[in-house]
């Protein structure tokens, strides 16, 4: 934000820190959120973003550093803090033996909220959750799909500014994420501001207008989608598959073609700028692998770059 | 997205889309108008004020679920109980025992009050077992509020209201039911009832601090129920005088929150007859208990939810 004089951040972090006894799950990260912005966290299971997230969600304490949500530290307005958000854990914690449309209810009471608001608060979002007609079910006649979208009304009825999403499709088919997406697109265009951890770069490309990348509780790397990947990898990337016992003894044959060469125990992968010459250059060496495939750089190149792992184990 | 669709060049059959066209208009013009929320400011005063009586309020809620099972609970087990023992066996006890075994009273007057404090007993060793370890572990339902504007020790209180609650209307229930077979001829015997909700805390809310504490369950509170809630039930003076057992048994006896609760049952039901000292005991020890308990549970509760 280059012409933004006053900074108007929702949240600010800085040297962010949280140990468990000697683990550093957290170590030092600083970050600042602008309202309106859709922000990720993207990195590997355990790399310490669920536990900023339940920091700053304010139910979790730091351990050092300074972190301030809406101007307000969360250990001291607890409360307060919690009243600005909107919280989607990664575990649903639906009351299971409410029915549906209760549990938007009784949600919005412990923000104090009367009935005469959440009674059509709470069809407004069955409406917008696609839920309309689950209202008297019961919570576990539904599809994972389904709970998710619960949960999100759920996280909705205060009418939240900041909505915290921890993992918010993982677990999901692919049709019940693209329904989430287009959710959570909404919300963003109606001008919440998003938070959000995922380790699916695809979900991270979708939805985040900026991210950091975290591995072992530090921050690699930030910035846009698009801008990380033009920093951190080439255009193109070109996989090829030799069979699991030669992809590795393959890789010094194609030493030289494209910039760079990871070889992976299931496959090689050559980032260039141009990934149709590069494999002409790898057939013209007389190598053939099984299969080939050129693809775009992804955000998965991006931290494999940064961390040397990919981020689903 | 639906007008885009109806809206293009293509002909349908023209009754239809004459139809089509104003139910979709309608549909996007009525939705209910939705007053906003009040501000996050006015949602954190009020959960600062009121945020315990908000989880007792959800507490009560699911146990709404249950209440046709809750009722016939409270109903079906007094009569069970006060049949079997007050009528069945008082008639062979009190034939075939001096007037003054049982302070002069009734064999069924003697138990009914043991019989209130332990239903509330049993009634807080289920609440406040497998439900807490629920709220931690098995469906987290903790972590929903806890996310909310709540504070953890409203959570905890707000449990314990509701289950106050359910105590207190269950031993109405009890009570009118002991009443009715004529087991309370005191004027004060309906004070017996706070006595029973008490008791039931003073046994409940250490146990909710320990059922907390538990992170894996490995059939702890079975255990629970047959080697703690079982000897209690049989040996604080509920069937008979505590003075009636070996001198080495009676300190179970002491340490019970059901013969505390049990004898100032009596006291108020049928003017059973103790020192002030031992009655002020009862009510200190009685309390002392509950207060420890929710202090720890409070306690339990901050550590594990604020990990």
């Amino acid at each position: 934000m280059p012409n933004q004089t006053i900074p108007n951040y929702v949240i600010s972090a800085d040297r962010l820190t949280k140990h468990y006894g000697n683990f550093a799950a957290v170590d030092g990260i600083s970050f600042d959120v602008p309202a309106g912005e859709s922000f990720g966290l993207l990195g590997p299971n355990g790399a310490g973003k669920s536990t900023t997230m339940r920091m700053i969600g304010g139910v979790s304490q730091r351990t050092s550093g300074k972190l301030t949500i809406m101007g307000l530290d969360p250990e001291q307005y607890g409360p307060e803090v919690r009243a600005h958000l909107g919280v989607v854990p990664q575990q649903d914690n639906l009351d299971e033996e409410l029915r549906v449309r209760d549990n938007l209810l009784v949600y919005g009471r412990y923000f104090g909220l009367p009935m005469s608001y959440l009674k059509p608060k709470a069809d407004e979002l069955l409406e917008f959750a696609q839920l309309t007609d689950k209202a008297k079910a019961k919570v576990d006649s539904l599809s994972g799909g389904m709970k998710r979208r619960l949960t999100i009304a759920r996280s909705l009825i205060n009418e939240p500014k900041i909505l915290l999403l921890d993992e918010p499709t993982t677990g999901l088919d692919p049709q019940a994420r693209h329904i989430l997406w287009d959710r959570l697109f909404r919300l963003k265009e109606s001008g919440v501001t998003l938070i959000l951890t995922t380790h699916y770069m695809d979900e991270a490309e979708q939805l985040c207008d900026r991210l950091v990348v975290v591995d072992k509780g530090q921050i690699m790397a930030e910035g846009s989608p698009a801008s990380l990947i033009r920093e951190h990898s080439t255009r193109e990337v070109l996989e090829l598959r030799f069979g699991s016992e030669r992809n590795t003894t393959v890789a010094a044959d194609l030493a030289g073609i494209g910039d760079r060469l990871e070889p992976l125990p299931d496959r090689v992968l050559i980032y260039t700028h141009d990934g149709e010459s590069a494999l002409e250059k790898v057939t013209a060496r007389g190598l053939h692998p099984i299969t080939s495939l050129v693809r775009r750089s992804s955000l998965e190149d991006v931290f494999l770059r940064l961390t040397g792992r990919s981020l689903v184990d | 997205m639906t007008s885009q669709h109806t809206g293009t060049p293509d002909q349908p059959a023209p009754g239809q889309k004459a139809a089509a066209q104003p139910a979709t208009a309608q549909t996007t013009t009525t939705a209910p108008p939705v007053p906003a929320a009040h501000s996050p400011k006015i949602s954190a005063e009020r959960a600062r004020k009121f945020g315990s009586w908000y989880y007792a309020e959800h507490a009560l809620k699911v146990m709404n679920g249950y209440r046709w099972t809750l009722l016939a609970y409270s109903v079906g087990n007094p009569v069970m109980y006060l049949f079997a023992m007050g009528v069945g066996l008082a008639t062979l006890v009190d034939s075939n025992s001096a007037q003054s075994a049982f302070g002069g009273v009734s064999y069924l007057a003697f138990i009914a009050p043991a019989l209130l404090s332990s239903a509330t007993i049993m009634a807080a060793a289920t609440e406040f077992t497998y439900p807490v370890m629920d709220g931690f572990k098995w469906r987290r339902v903790y972590y929903g509020p806890h996310a909310s504007p709540l504070g953890v020790h409203q959570i905890v209180n707000g449990y314990i209201i509701a289950i106050a609650i359910r105590l207190f209307l269950m031993s109405v229930i009890y009570f009118g039911i002991v009443a009715l077979f004529g087991a309370s001829p005191s004027a004060w015997g309906s004070l017996a009832i706070l006595v029973a909700v008490v008791c039931g805390l003073s046994f409940g809310l250490p146990l909710m601090a320990y059922s907390a504490s538990i992170t894996e369950d490995k059939g702890q509170f079975a255990l629970v129920m047959r080697f703690i809630v079982t000897p209690l039930f049989l040996f604080s003076g509920t069937f008979f005088p505590l003075e009636t057992l070996p001198v080495f048994l009676r300190w179970i006896g002491w340490i019970s929150p059901l013969w505390h609760g049990t004898e100032l049952g009596r006291l108020l039901t049928y003017g059973y007859a103790e020192p002030l000292w031992l009655t002020a005991i009862h009510v200190l020890y009685l309390v002392g208990l509950a207060l420890l308990g929710w202090v720890l549970a409070r306690r339990v509760y901050e550590r594990r939810l604020g990990k």
